[in-house]
């Protein structure tokens, strides 16, 4: 490009950034690198509208009265109607159901990446007959139909007294976490450098506590990408829930919406569902705008691998 | 030594291993086991019917419109999702106007753009299913009150409630909520595309058109790959049977014009008691699935570029 493109002769530099390169010679490239920015602009523009516009919008109704909602549903409240908020906190439960839904999500997120990375270090770090054969059943697990062996599960559960409780709930999230925690992990422990876990074992450290003192301290990075990874997926679950957790009082967060919006449809209180959505939706959208570099790293990270 | 490392590696799987054998393996073998019973799932005897079930699922006509409609999402899901992805990627890197001598440049703002796109990702698509199913209520839905504004009065669809329209509906809302993800996905891998490569391209006289075809396609085959597997897996699981569940009437409505092939599944265990027959078309799934992966690994298959 730079050679084509002599020294202009009309220096007519149309913004402060690009002064060298204005096309004098060559104006039909000129317009088409211009036509391509404000075209771009605008598609990019209008994509970014449809996507935040209707998370805008529920944050509007949440504040408005049920009339309002329905008959002008593009103005904005009158007065910020907090009662709905308070309404949907206590009389539609939404508290109990985030109490629910932290203690599972805590106690799941904790064991899958204490029982992952185990499982990872070993399964990267030595070399024992069948070594290839558990990870390949792990990562097996990665792409089979969840709903296949959901009816099963149903009965599993039942069985072993399981169904309906949370630490029943804890334990199947962290088996359906496995696979790709195992995956991602596996991968990451094979890039740590061995020489220091050596060293330690010469300094008569156990296996055990290598893992524990010195393995795990280096792989946080991997930790924290796939912790974020599997934090949303297990906040965000609903089929596992929905089949395995009917309990009224045991509902996580995204059963309590779905019957909040069914029971509100009926009541019509429909402000209600919204401060109900948006306060689910609130947390998390926050955190992930303060923690946007890792939540995207640990996101993207099993795709690109 | 060497009796320690192996009691150290048995230690340390037994308790993953024995975790996902009993809450994902088990039921997996299982679930191709039930599907050759008549199992209600209520009570604890069965009987063997041999293929009695797949007989009957080649006959159900639901179970073809569950499959045809689950087919249609798997074709056009990944295809306008990355195809839309591919299209924003390209143009937040080579959209930007040229400085200092740079071929090309991505655009300003794009890490704001790019911050945005991502929002419905973080999302439960469960709150993103209740808030469109709420944009296209038809009568005070966000849809139809921008039709109305904007003088189009006549012009008011029932969305979800129209047969034709209820599965494209749905399609929108996954699409809606993944097309971000891949966004930033491509965004990186063209980020990391030598700029030498335009460079020599434009100074050949080819258009950005052509260089999108001939440079960062080819170059960004693997990961496009990857996410048309990706996303064919979510449009025959979980996110596809959640969206369903949530937004349509029935759900599976109306008149099974959004039934997929998961929530067949699903009711047919849950609401009508037939366990063994739900797993059958369970395995049905399971084999679409299987044949989805091996026809995009076997037309995706090309040599593997090196930059």
């Amino acid at each position: 490009m730079k050679v084509t493109e002599t020294p202009p002769a009309v220096p007519a530099p149309r913004s402060p950034v690009r002064t060298t390169d204005v096309a004098a010679g060559e104006p039909a490239k000129s317009s088409e690198g211009k036509v391509l920015n404000v075209f771009s602009h605008g598609v990019l523009i209008i994509w970014a509208v449809l996507v935040v516009m209707p998370l805008l919008w529920a944050v509007m109704s949440s504040f408005k009265s049920d009339d309002s909602i329905l008959s002008t549903p593009w103005q904005l409240p009158d007065r910020l109607h907090f009662e709905n908020w308070t309404r949907a906190w206590t009389q539609a439960h939404m508290g109990d159901y985030f109490l629910n839904t932290l203690l599972v999500v805590g106690g799941s997120l904790v064991g899958t990446l204490l029982l992952g990375s185990m499982a990872a270090y070993v399964l990267a770090r030595f070399d024992f007959p069948g070594n290839r054969f558990v990870y390949f059943l792990f990562i097996g697990g990665m792409s089979f139909p969840i709903i296949l062996a959901l009816v099963p599960l149903f009965f599993v559960m039942n069985n072993m007294g399981l169904l309906n409780t949370v630490h029943g709930l804890i334990l199947v999230y962290i088996a359906y976490s496995l696979p790709f925690t195992v995956f991602f992990l596996t991968s990451f422990f094979r890039t740590l450098p061995t020489s220091i876990a050596e060293a330690a074992m010469l300094d008569g450290a156990s296996h055990t506590r290598t893992f524990f003192q010195v393995m795990l301290p280096m792989a946080k990075p991997g930790l924290i990408s796939v912790g974020i990874f599997n934090f949303l997926g297990q906040w965000n679950q609903y089929m596992l829930p929905t089949v395995l957790n009917t309990d009224p009082d045991g509902k996580v967060l995204s059963q309590g919406l779905v019957e909040l919006a069914t029971s509100q449809g009926y009541k019509g209180d429909w402000s209600g569902l919204f401060a109900g959505l948006v306060m689910a939706m609130l947390p998390v959208l926050a955190a992930y705008v303060v923690f946007q570099r890792q939540v995207v790293a640990g996101l993207t990270a099993g795709a690109l691998k | 030594m060497q009796h320690g490392k192996y009691r150290f590696i048995a230690g340390f799987l037994a308790a993953p291993l024995a975790l996902y054998a009993i809450f994902v393996i088990w039921p997996f073998a299982q679930s191709i086991y039930y599907s050759f019973t008549d199992w209600t799932g209520l009570s604890p005897d069965f009987q063997m019917v041999g293929f009695d079930n797949y007989s009957r699922m080649l006959d159900d006509e639901i179970f073809w419109k569950s499959l045809q409609h689950s087919v249609l999402l798997v074709l056009l899901l990944p295809l306008v999702t990355l195809g839309l992805a591919l299209f924003f990627a390209f143009m937040l890197n080579v959209g930007g106007r040229r400085r200092k001598g740079a071929a090309i440049a991505g655009v300003r703002g794009s890490s704001f753009y790019k911050i945005a796109y991502f929002f419905p990702q973080v999302l439960s698509i469960v709150i993103v299913a209740l808030l469109f199913q709420f944009a296209f209520n038809p009568t005070s839905g966000m849809l139809n009150a921008t039709l109305k504004s904007i003088g189009a009065k006549s012009l008011q669809p029932d969305w979800l409630g129209d047969p034709d329209l209820a599965l494209y509906c749905v399609m929108v809302v996954l699409i809606w909520s993944t097309v971000g993800f891949f966004v930033v996905l491509f965004s990186a891998g063209m980020a990391s595309i030598p700029k030498d490569f335009y460079e020599a391209a434009l100074l050949d006289g080819a258009s950005r058109i052509t260089t999108f075809f001939k440079i960062t396609l080819p170059l960004l085959w693997d990961t496009v790959q990857s996410g048309w597997v990706y996303m064919g897996i979510l449009a025959l699981g979980v996110e596809a049977f959640t969206a369903v569940q949530v937004m349509t009437v029935g759900p599976g409505g109306p008149d099974y014009s959004t039934t997929v092939l998961p929530l067949y599944v699903y009711q047919t265990a849950f609401r009508d008691a037939q366990a063994g027959y739900a797993t059958t078309i369970g395995v049905g799934l399971l084999i679409v699935t299987m044949l989805f992966a091996a026809v995009v690994m076997r037309l995706g298959r090309r040599e593997r570029l090196e930059f």
